[in-house]
This record gives structure tokens, C-alpha cells and sequence, in this order.
């Protein structure tokens, strides 16, 4: 008989690979000790473990399609991710999840898509991107919008570059400055979403950067037609055990780890107005 | 078979010009003229008098900062359909950064001096012509403002300064 996996026992994966994708942040290809494949849904998170030293929240970034690679994208920004940076390929690291609610797919199909994230928020976008362009049928125009600080900070630009080079797809990317002479866009994210000719009115969002700039994608979208409730955003919190107990990531009357991270805008917009949450 | 489109259709087909009464377009019109720049012409540089603003037809425009012992650095992009140039509107009336063509662009140039003096008398096209202006500024503002919460908030990949 079969056992079921303890949400809160870390499964051992070896990494395989490891990319340094821009400086700070680092690319991870996991295989599990066991050999069995990995299932998630794009924008599911796991909590990474690295023995001795502690424990993060990081979604996961690869495409499910490929379950026997496990592939998490992270910033060294505090002493565990910063630890994990000094980590090659061959090292030992314990896996809980896939925990919380995946970005929705299947009630979106046949609408137009519009992506917006800037830097590693593209990480958790990704697997939803891989997968509706695994779908490309199912949906219609298909538009992604990303902005970095300047062009030394572009994430994943080989995908990047591969989706871009799709007749189905297009990619706006903007960087906050560059060098005089620089032919591409120039400014906030706000700019890429204005280039995109979309069906507003029909259009389900996608969003995923840091919560101060959310709220201006989100604007910038109602401006344009699209309604709250066909805007799809992630929160970021504090998660420790994953499962909804321990409360660390409770923001009123939810728990991110489980209800979320993926939230639709228009349940989520009264929290966005309150400082003290 | 070739249109020929008058200044005064291209004007009213611009956003800016939006719901804009007639007369005050025909004024407008009056002090308009088609530009064409290369890539890499300069439409104006800082420091210089402000007696135009511009409005994109078509291309790319970059607003450049210049940074002393240094190349200049592009901090925006403005496209089809955008405007761009306000100093012309404000004493001093000078430029306060670069404007240069990042790809072959086509130009509605509007002559601002002969617009300022026409305001003077003409509270109706100055009301229409702040009208059309204030949201644009508030918007770059407010944009720029969140700009700069996230260059503060998203870490740099490479240091900026070098020592």
C-alpha cells in the first residue's frame, strides 16, 4: 500500500544543472533521488530546502510538460537564497510541494491573452506561457509585456527570443534606460502594455511583478478595457509550512500559501487598500 | 491612385487632436507643418530653446539625458500616436533633454511661439491646449515615479557605478 507524501517531509532532488541567468539570479534543474516525476500546474510553488540552512517559497518555472525536470529560478536576496547561490550541480536538496492555486487555464481558453511581468517575475509566468503556447489553438492573440531595469537584466532572453520569433506571439519588452542609440523600448511596462493590440474587452491579464507595481499594470489595464475580473495576479508572502497552519502568510481572510499565490484582482482588490496588510 | 491628405485631416487624425472644436484645430493647423528625421537625427537638444512639440505620425523617438564623461543614457521612448516636447510651454522654454530618432520617424511639428502668442488672446485654444497636455504630464509623472520605485525595489544586475 502506498503511503501518502507528507506535505511537510522534503522529498530529496540532486540538481542537475545549474544557469546563472543574470547576476543574483540562478536557474536550477532538479532530478527527485527516487526517479519518479514531478507533477505541478503552472504557478504552483514548492518550499526548497537547503539542509542546514533553511527554507524558501520559490514556484516553480519550468513547464509541466516535462515532469522528470523540476527547474526553479531564484534570487539571491536573504541568507538562504543567498547560500543556495553557492550551490553546483550535484548538490543535495529536500522539495516539499507543489502547494497552492495554479494560475487558471482551462476557464480562459479562447480569450486573448496578455502576460505582464517584469525581471524574475517572468519565473513564475513562464510555466503558464509554455503551456498556453503548448495550447496555442485554445486562445487567441497571445501578447506578453516585460520590462527589466536595462538590458544587462533580461531574464530567460533565449526564450525570449524564441517566443518572439513565433508568428502567434507577440513580446513587448521595455528596459528602464539604455545606452544612447538602443533601438528598442524605453520606459515603464505601462509602455509595453499600451503597444499591444488586443480585444481589451475580452482579454484575460496576467500579471505577476512586485505588488507596489501591480496596482499601476492593473490601472493601466481598466484603462483599457479590461475588467477586474478578467485580471489574474500573484501575492508574495511570507509562507513557511505551505499547508495553510501555521498563518505567517495570512493576509485577512486568506491564506496565500493556499488560496493562492494566484489570486483573481477583483477578490483580492479590497486587501490591496489596506497599508497595515 | 495617390490621397492627398491636407495638414489639417492628418492633425485631426492624431489622438491629441480628439474631439477638438474645429476652430481651434484650423488655429492649430495654421502652425503645423510635416517633419521627417533619420535614425539618429537630433529633433532637439537640451538646453536649447523649446519653441516646438512635436506629434509622432510614425517611428521612434528617443528622449535622451546627457551624463557628463559619459554617453548620454535613452530614459523613454515614444511612439506612434504619442506626443512629446512641453518645454515649449513653460518658461524658460527651453529643452531639458535630447529628442533624437531611433528609426526613420514622420512629425507633426507644431510651432509653439506662434502658439504661445496666439493663446495670449485665444483663452479657448489655451484652455484645449492644456486640456490635452495635463494628463499626458500627470501620466509620464506618475510613471516615472513608479519607475523609481522599482529600480529601488528590483536589484541591479550589474553595479551601476563604477569606482
Amino acid at each position: 500500500m502506498d503511503v501518502p507524501a507528507d506535505p511537510m517531509v522534503p522529498m530529496p532532488f540532486r540538481i542537475a544543472r545549474v544557469i546563472r541567468e543574470i547576476p543574483g539570479v540562478y536557474t536550477w534543474h532538479l532530478k527527485s533521488l527516487d526517479g519518479k516525476p514531478f507533477h505541478f500546474r503552472p504557478g504552483q510553488f514548492n518550499m526548497v530546502y537547503q539542509f542546514g540552512v533553511g527554507e524558501v517559497p520559490i514556484s516553480v518555472s519550468g513547464d509541466c510538460r516535462d515532469p522528470a525536470t523540476l527547474v526553479h529560478t531564484i534570487r539571491a536576496v536573504g541568507p538562504v537564497t543567498n547560500a543556495m547561490q553557492e550551490l553546483n550541480a550535484g548538490a543535495l536538496v529536500g522539495i516539499r510541494g507543489p502547494f497552492g492555486r495554479p494560475w487558471p487555464i482551462d476557464e480562459v481558453a479562447g480569450a486573448d491573452m496578455i502576460f505582464v511581468t517584469s525581471t524574475i517575475g517572468l519565473a513564475p509566468l513562464r510555466p503558464l506561457i509554455y503551456e498556453v503556447l503548448h495550447r496555442r489553438e485554445d486562445f487567441g492573440k497571445v501578447v506578453i509585456c516585460y520590462g527589466t531595469r536595462g538590458t544587462d537584466d533580461i531574464m530567460f532572453e533565449d526564450t525570449l527570443h524564441r517566443w518572439r520569433a513565433r508568428f502567434d506571439t507577440n513580446v513587448h519588452l521595455t528596459v528602464h534606460s539604455a545606452h544612447s542609440g538602443y533601438r528598442g523600448r524605453v520606459g515603464g511596462v505601462v509602455s509595453a502594455i499600451r503597444a499591444a493590440r488586443i480585444d481589451w474587452q475580452a482579454a484575460q491579464a496576467f500579471v505577476c511583478r512586485s505588488e507596489a507595481l501591480t496596482r499601476q499594470a492593473v490601472e493601466t489595464l481598466g484603462e483599457l478595457g479590461v475588467t477586474t475580473d478578467r485580471i489574474w495576479v500573484t501575492l508574495e508572502r511570507n509562507m513557511q509550512c505551505a499547508i495553510g497552519l501555521c498563518g505567517h502568510c495570512q493576509i485577512g481572510p486568506t491564506f496565500v500559501c493556499k488560496d493562492g499565490p494566484v489570486y483573481r484582482y477583483d477578490q483580492i482588490e479590497p486587501i490591496y487598500a489596506i497599508r497595515e496588510l | 491612385m495617390v490621397e492627398n491628405v491636407g495638414l489639417e485631416q492628418i492633425l485631426a487624425d492624431h489622438p491629441f487632436a480628439k474631439d477638438m472644436p474645429p476652430q481651434v484645430l484650423s488655429t492649430i493647423s495654421g502652425c503645423c507643418s510635416n517633419a521627417v528625421y533619420h535614425p539618429g537625427d537630433y529633433i532637439f537638444r537640451e538646453g536649447e530653446a523649446a519653441d516646438h512639440f512635436f506629434l509622432i505620425r510614425h517611428g521612434l523617438v528617443a528622449l535622451e539625458i546627457h551624463v557628463p564623461q559619459g554617453p548620454p543614457i535613452v530614459v523613454e521612448t515614444l511612439e506612434t500616436g504619442d506626443i512629446f516636447g512641453w518645454s515649449w510651454l513653460l518658461p524658460p522654454y527651453r529643452w531639458s533633454s535630447d529628442a533624437r530618432a531611433s528609426e526613420q520617424v514622420r512629425l507633426l511639428k507644431l510651432d509653439g511661439a506662434c502658439l504661445r502668442g496666439k493663446m495670449e488672446s485665444d483663452h479657448l485654444l489655451g484652455y484645449e491646449i492644456f486640456r490635452r497636455f495635463l494628463p499626458i504630464m500627470a501620466r509620464r509623472l506618475a510613471t516615472t515615479r513608479l519607475r523609481i520605485v522599482e529600480l529601488v525595489i528590483e536589484p541591479p544586475a550589474h553595479p551601476r557605478h563604477r569606482g
